[in-house]
Parts: structure tokens; sequence; C-alpha cells
């Protein structure tokens, strides 16, 4: 298992929701989204899948290049593969912003 | 040219079975009436599964609601069988055994609370042992204090089905209701093929399983009270009915005399079929339940 931690303090928009969307099942993974309470983003991830560090960097990476909230993500992971993960994450986002779209 | 487009009720039903716990769980609710109990952002989260290299869920795969179902005070508690195949662990056995607890207490102060278990759970969780093997205990004891006062429904829908200590916590239920992928048993169809081989039970004989474990069977034998179809609005209308029906005249449970009766009477010498089992044990019931 393997902990992993990233910070985007570029992300400052506030947000005022929280979300929790999926279940830590084989091949997927929980997410709660939550307003930051130290300003940008912070996201937290608990994975039992050790190694894969550099991906969900890119994948995080990736998602903070279209998404600017200041929030705080924790991830609790059974082996959801990046598509899933980026999926989980736009998931949440619709939560707390229904009107809100991510940049393409 | 034009025809009108008929869309069959089988496609149009809303799938019960396909939805999570917190969705099932919200699905039975009066809309509005409820607020979660402990939910996620509570992060009360197994401690000994990161012990074990294995990641937690932010709600131990257990999602309590409290609110109304048919109008009346209800709390309705969740096992999520994806996670860790709905196993009790401490947290989620602790979370079940409060609010039922809680039920009790309203119910004896005047406010009967009914209690709602969505069971789908292979039983105790091994990475938490004797925790685990406890809290079961606790859970029987509260659903036996509760359902003196107000119904306890289980509700066992599929695919994981209710196995393990917790099938003898679903017997002690006031009512069960269960869909024709559902399963109930003491013993999974592994853990028996394994201990006693294969001769005995072969698991992977989908058609026996079900034949003997699967909900059609369990509500033709009289040890489930219905049968329903994997339809969200079917099963919310089951439970409703359960609970406006109040407490059962005698719990299933305290029927011993009536079950040594009719295990007496089995004939063992020969291999009883699941359907002769049904007609014998059943007579009244055995018409196919709600189908």
């Amino acid at each position: 298992m393997e902990q992993l931690k990233f910070d985007y303090p570029s992300a400052v928009r506030p947000v005022t929701k929280r979300a929790h969307v999926g279940v830590v099942g084989s091949g997927d993974m929980e997410v709660l989204m939550q307003p930051s309470e130290t300003g940008g983003a912070q996201v937290s991830i608990l994975t039992s899948v050790n190694g894969f560090g550099a991906s969900w960097k890119a994948v995080m990476d990736r998602f903070f290049a279209k998404y600017d909230g200041a929030v705080r993500i924790d991830i609790n992971d059974a082996g959801a593969t990046p598509g899933s993960v980026m999926l989980r994450l736009e998931q949440a986002v619709e939560m707390i912003a229904p009107r809100e779209v991510i940049k393409q | 040219m034009s025809s009108a487009i008929v869309i069959p009720a089988y496609v149009r039903r809303h799938s019960f079975i396909e939805l999570d716990a917190r969705a099932r769980a919200q699905s039975l609710m009066d809309p509005g009436s409820w607020r979660e109990l402990v939910g996620p952002f509570d992060r009360i989260e197994s401690p000994w599964l990161p012990m074990q290299g294995i990641a937690p869920q932010s709600d131990d795969g257990c999602v309590v609601l409290k609110g109304t179902i048919a109008g009346k005070p209800a709390v309705l508690i969740a096992l999520e069988g994806k996670f860790q195949a709905g196993s009790m662990g401490e947290v989620s056995g602790a979370k079940m055994t409060a609010a039922l607890d809680l039920a009790t207490q309203d119910s004896q102060n005047g406010k009967k609370t009914a209690a709602v278990l969505l069971l789908e759970t292979g039983g105790v969780r091994l990475q938490e042992a004797n925790l685990g093997l406890a809290v079961i205990a606790e859970v029987m004891a509260s659903i036996l204090a509760l359902r003196e006062h107000a119904p306890v429904i289980t509700v066992i829908a599929g695919t994981v089905g209710c196995f393990g200590g917790m099938s003898i916590a679903a017997g002690l239920s006031s009512y069960i209701v269960m869909t024709v992928e559902a399963r109930l048993g003491l013993n999974g169809p592994e853990v028996i093929e394994q201990e006693s081989g294969i001769e005995e039970f072969d698991s992977s004989d989908k058609a026996l399983i079900w034949a003997i474990n699967g909900g059609e069977q369990r509500v033709g034998m009289g040890v489930a009270d219905e049968l329903v179809l994997d339809d969200a609005e079917k099963i919310a209308a089951s439970v409703q009915k359960y609970v406006r029906a109040g407490l059962p005249q005698v719990p299933r449970s305290q029927q011993v005399e009536l079950y040594r009766e009719r295990t007496a009477a089995l004939d063992t010498s020969r291999q009883i079929d699941p359907l002769t089992l049904r007609k014998s044990w059943n007579r009244k019931t055995n018409q196919g339940g709600a189908r």
C-alpha cells in the first residue's frame, strides 16, 4: 500500500460544496472532494497497488490543467485504471458544480 | 409510416442490483425525509485494513440513513457488497449496532422505529478476525432487542447474497425480502466444497447453487417472505408493505417446534431435491412467490 500526496497551489477558485463518489471495489476507487481549508488544491491518495506514483501524478497534473477549483481531494484506491480515475474525478466535479464544464 | 415503440417492462425497470449501497438505501426512503449518519466525510474508516496493505473505505462499506418509510420513522442500514464483499468489520458492525440500538431506544420512548437491513455480505471480515465476530454477535443481540418493538426487515438483492454469521442475523429479522438473483445460506458454496469435497457441493454449478440458496427456493421453503423482481420501485413497495405491517405474530426464529417437526419429517435415506423440500416444508406459499 502506498500513500501519495500532491499540491496544486494555483487552483484557487473557491468551491462551496462537497461530493463523494465511487466504491473501493476491485478496479475502482472512491473520491471525497470538498472545499480546501488552506487555499490551493491538495490531493491525498491511499492505494493498495504500489509503484504507480508517476501515473497518479500524470493523471492529477492533467486533471488540474483543466480544473481550477480549490478542493481537498482524498482517494481510497483498489486498483482503478487512469481512465477510471479521471472519470471519477469528473463525476465528483459534476456533483459539486453541475453547470461547470471542465475545460476540454 | 410510424409505429409505436413498445419498450418492455424489463427494459424500463430501474434495476436495484446495479445501484451501489448508498443509492440503494436512498431509493427505499421517503424522498426528502432522510439524512445520513456517520457518512463518508466523517471518515470513520477501518484502522485494521491499512495495516494489512488494504485500502479502507471512508464509510467502511456501511451506509446508515435515518428518516421515514411509508411515513413511519425508520433507519436503513446498507452494506456495500463491492467493498471487501460487504464483510463485517469493527467499524461497519459498530455503525449497524448503534443504529439498531438507537431505533430500539426511540421505540421504547414511544417513537416506533423500523429498521431495514440491506445485506450483501459474506459475513465476518477475516482481516478483522475476532472484532468482526464480536460485532456480528452484537448485531444479532440488537436485532433481537428491536424486533420486540418494531419490524426489522432484511432485503437481500444480490448479487453477493447473504452468508456466514450475517445469514443468522437475516434469520432473526421480522421479514426477509429476496430477489431471484439473491442467495441466502449459512456457509457459502465454495466453503462447503472446500471443506466437504466437490461430491458434496459443486460450487461451479450455478443452477445447483441457486436451486438451494436462491431467492425463489428460500421464499418457496418459507424461510424468506417475499420474492421480488430486481426493480427499485417493487423492492421499495415491498419494504413499505412490511413497515406498515408491523410485527409478525411469531418471529420465524421463535417457531422452534415447527422447524423441528419439519426437519424430523424429512426422509434423509435418499437425496432430497430442492422442489420436494419446498413442497414438504411450505405447501401454503409454494406458488412461486411474487413472480
